[in-house]
């Protein structure tokens, strides 16, 4: 395995760890509105990712830094490619910071009802965004000889990349709704429960709608999965994470759920990972043009120093998202430093 | 306007915006530490007042940082496509690196230091502060060491293996130890420090003033003012000196624009106050005859290399880089003036809580400090054009060639408009927060029963959240 090929690998692990971890707090985010309806309702939601909401945004940092340094021809060529989307991906997330400090700070109701609509919508306007970009890369954009590309608003909203926005906020909206089933407690814990199985089927119906699709459209990406059947294992573990989530949903094992839940969101990016690969951004002018895993990668001696800092820094990365995690575990109590 | 130019004024206008928060959680932070410091040194109650005060103001400055900081870590990939292919081998892992070992840590531990105040006793909220703080200077660290490679890049070689030329790392000791680093890491730091203590002082004088919360406030400022006066005296003699020593070695083009210096010249003069015209190629002010000289050599005969040795058009805006250069100098002097006299009225007699003047003074010191802050980093800044990577790369073939004006007006648009309304919430909230003041005393019981070791927090279940499972 050469070091590029290490990197792509870590690289997928970066960003399943970003799925993970921020989707549920961006699930939680747009439930928000349709599951709590008093002003300390919300602040429990609110609560319930706190502590730990901006170390799961890191994950997000952490993939840009990562992409420059271990593929800095794709960091390049997708962020000026996808220009005004990326721009719009910044608005949200700044609005979606901000609301979440500010919101509480004032009693006003009207104050903290146009806050709580700016983190709702500004949670789901990220999860459109990345899943519309998502939805592009597996298509594939209008790269020419020089990594170049320009890809307008309009152009990105295709039809295939909306599928891919929907089907990541059902994702998400799941995820989060599990993670809420084991820090709520009361009415509120009902409404969710009684949400989860019908979020549940909506994903699972779109899902395996998105994969047929992505399958008859993209021959290079069924040519992939036919000549190297062992990457099927996947897919197969997704389903089977699935499968268990909604089990472990059933039998009111919120915790185990949530950890099937994350299991199955690594294993769909793992799918997608493996069905373009050596590919990271595919060519829709000339195959010749793809960007890959090979005429992407930056040289040895820089993803060397990266492998070492990984090295060093995974472990006690996670060891303190572990011991935060653990700390404040269990359902939520306000109290005067809540937000 | 070219969409050269208006990726520079996004650029210095996003970066700009960003930079007024980091220094402030840098060196509020430092003060949080001796705050917890003393919480767990003394009984006195007061100490853990304050910092749960100042941590709810921490909070608030943090999160500006992070939601202005993210958009900086795109907008190289966005804004200057052609930059970030031909420096991500070397740039990029000092970014990644900034990732892994600074915003991680300060992510875990931020929000045990947010919520930390009704959970943990005074040392592990020492600890988890400590923890936050050291992240955020990481990453200081890392950041300077990458913008300090491309004011003095060295440790690499160009080669195009068919992406267009690209630099590739030949050592990464020398990439990570350019000649600036280390003098600018220490100046931004004392900066950094300087602003956080500013903040502090303006707060308990606003106290003062108000007649409100009296003894707090005087903790404040014996504990901020010593170290403002300190810091600003070793700015302008050790920090600011060395950093200009350094710039006159390595970029000496920048020196002779910060100074006005067209012709290389001995016994060149150091500026107070002037105007530099860079069509008639002359420089009138007030200025300290041969000091310049002794500054970058220590004697008054040593020459210094003018603007006239580089070719006109590799020259920075002369007079701009003058300006703020020379904004950030005076403002130094300033400060000395200004910690040197409150000490002596603190000193003489404790003048300085009744001498409403002085206490004025300092309210109004926390916005100095950030211009003078933002000026170095426009001198720095400003003075490297029209290089991107010094003497490497030029800034008008660096950026994306995808990417079109219209793009370019409606992200600015977008940024002002965004960061203004921000910025005004902010300031609101900010000013409301120190109206509130501090909270009344946590009750002794209380912090004794909270969890105050690894092993207690293991053991006990945390009593907040604790019920249901
Ligand atoms: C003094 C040094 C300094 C400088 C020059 C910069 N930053 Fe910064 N940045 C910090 C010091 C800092 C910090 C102290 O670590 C912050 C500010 C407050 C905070 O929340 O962390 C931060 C936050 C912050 C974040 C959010 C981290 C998080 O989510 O926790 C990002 C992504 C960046 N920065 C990236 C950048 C980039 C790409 C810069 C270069 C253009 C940059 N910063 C300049
Ligand atoms: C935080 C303090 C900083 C401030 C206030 C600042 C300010 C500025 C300003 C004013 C410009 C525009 C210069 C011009 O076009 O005339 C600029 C450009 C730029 N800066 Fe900084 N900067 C800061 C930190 C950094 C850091 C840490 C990096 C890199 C690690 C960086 C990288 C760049 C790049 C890539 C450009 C665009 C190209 C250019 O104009 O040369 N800056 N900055
Ligand atoms: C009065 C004495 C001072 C001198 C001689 C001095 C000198 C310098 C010089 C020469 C630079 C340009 C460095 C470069 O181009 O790389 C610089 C940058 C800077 N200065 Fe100062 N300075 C002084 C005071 C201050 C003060 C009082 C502050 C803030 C409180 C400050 C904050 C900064 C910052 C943040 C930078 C940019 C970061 C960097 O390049 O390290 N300086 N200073």
């Amino acid at each position: 395995m050469s070091l590029s090929e290490i990197w792509f690998g870590l690289y997928i692990v970066i960003i399943a760890g970003y799925a993970i971890l921020d989707g549920f707090d961006l699930g939680v985010g747009m439930l928000s509105p349709f599951v709590a309806h008093t002003d300390t309702e919300r602040r429990i939601m609110l609560n319930a990712i706190g502590p730990v909401w901006d170390g799961n945004e890191v994950w997000l940092v952490l993939g840009g830094g990562a992409l420059f340094a271990a593929f800095p021809v794709v960091y390049a060529s997708l962020f000026s490619g996808f220009y005004l989307a990326m721009m719009l991906v910044l608005l949200v997330l700044i609005l979606r910071t901000v609301a979440i400090e500010f919101r509480s700070k004032r009693e006003s109701r009207r104050w903290r009802s146009f806050w709580d609509w700016v983190f709702s919508l500004s949670s789901f306007g990220i999860t459109v965004l990345l899943g519309v970009a998502l939805g592009n890369v597996i298509r594939g954009v209008a790269l020419d000889q020089n990594g170049v590309m320009d890809v307008g608003l309009a152009g990105l909203l295709n039809p295939y990349s909306l599928a891919v926005a929907v089907t990541a906020v059902a994702m998400f909206s799941l995820h989060g709704g599990i993670f809420l089933s084991q820090k709520v407690e009361g009415e509120l814990l009902e409404r969710i429960t009684a949400l989860v199985p019908r979020l549940m089927a909506a994903f699972f119906v779109l899902m395996t709608a998105l994969v047929g699709w992505t399958l008859v459209r993209s021959e290079a990406f069924a040519q992939n999965y036919r000549d190297r059947p062992w990457i099927a294992v996947f897919p197969a573990l997704a389903l089977l994470a699935v499968l268990t989530a909604w089990r472990q949903i059933r039998r009111a094992h919120h915790f185990t759920a949530f950890l099937a839940s994350a299991v199955m969101i690594a294993s769909l990016l793992g799918a997608v990972a493996a069905g373009l690969y050596p590919v990271m951004i595919p060519s829709s002018t000339d195959a010749a043009y793809s960007l890959t895993v090979h005429n992407a990668a930056a040289a040895d001696e820089t993803l060397t120093v990266m492998l070492v800092f990984a090295v060093i820094g995974m472990p006690f990365v996670l060891l303190y998202t572990a011991g935060v995690y653990y700390f404040f575990r269990g359902r939520v109590r306000l109290d005067d430093e809540s937000y | 306007m070219s969409t050269e130019l208006l990726d520079r004024i996004q650029f210095a206008l996003t970066v700009s915006f960003h930079f007024i928060f980091p220094p402030l959680s840098l060196g509020v932070g430092l003060v949080l530490i001796i705050f917890g410091v003393r919480a767990v040194r003394t009984d006195d109650p007061k100490w853990r007042q304050l910092s749960t005060f100042w941590v709810k103001i921490y909070g608030l400055i943090f999160s500006m940082g992070i939601a202005t900081g993210i958009v900086q870590e795109f907008e190289f990939g966005t804004n200057w496509s052609v930059y970030s292919r031909f420096v991500g081998n070397i740039f990029g892992s000092l970014l990644a690196a900034e990732g892994i070992f600074a915003f991680m840590l300060e992510g875990g531990f931020l929000g045990l230091m947010l919520f930390g105040g009704s959970r943990l006793g005074n040392r592990m909220w020492l600890f988890a502060t400590t923890m936050v703080v050291a992240g955020a200077t990481f990453s200081a660290t890392w950041i300077v060491m990458a913008n300090s490679w491309m004011q003095t890049p060295q440790g690499f070689e160009i080669n195009d293996v068919g992406q267009g030329p690209q630099a590739f790392m030949t050592s990464f000791r020398e990439v990570v130890f350019t000649p600036s680093f280390v003098p600018r890491i220490l100046h931004l730091l004392a900066a950094a420090w300087m602003v956080g203590t500013s903040m502090v002082l303006s707060v308990g004088a606003y106290y003062l003033l108000k007649k409100r919360h009296v003894e707090l406030a005087r903790t404040m400022i014996r504990v901020a003012l010593p170290m403002f006066t300190v810091l600003a005296v070793l700015q302008v003699v050790l920090f600011g000196a060395n950093q200009a020593i350094e710039v006159s070695k390595q970029q000496p083009a920048k020196l002779a624009a910060m100074e006005g210096l067209y012709g290389t010249r001995s016994c060149a003069p150091m500026f107070i106050l002037g105007w530099s015209d860079q069509k008639a190629q002359t420089t009138s002010g007030i200025s300290v005859p041969c000091l310049l000289s002794i500054l970058t050599d220590q004697t008054p005969d040593a020459t210094v290399t003018g603007l006239e040795a580089t070719p006109p058009q590799d020259w920075p805006r002369v007079n701009l880089v003058f300006q703020v250069y020379h904004l950030m100098i005076n403002l130094g002097m300033l400060f000395i003036a200004i910690g040197g006299l409150a000490c002596a009225l603190w000193i003489w007699g404790r003048r300085l809580w009744t001498s409403r003047w002085m206490l004025r003074v300092l309210v109004a010191t926390v916005v100095l400090t950030e211009i003078a802050t933002l000026s170095g980093w426009w001198t720095a800044e400003f003075g490297r054009q029209p290089w991107i990577v010094w003497n490497v790369l030029r800034t008008a073939d660096a950026e994306s060639p995808n990417v079109g004006s219209g793009q370019l007006y409606f992200s600015i648009a977008m940024f002002v408009v965004l960061y203004a309304l921000v910025l005004f919430v902010f300031l609101r909230l900010l000013d409301r927060k120190i109206k509130e003041g501090p909270p009344p005393p946590t009750d002794e019981l209380v912090i004794e029963s909270l969890p105050d070791s690894f092993g207690e927090i293991f053991r006990r279940r945390s009593r907040v959240s604790s019920g249901g499972d």
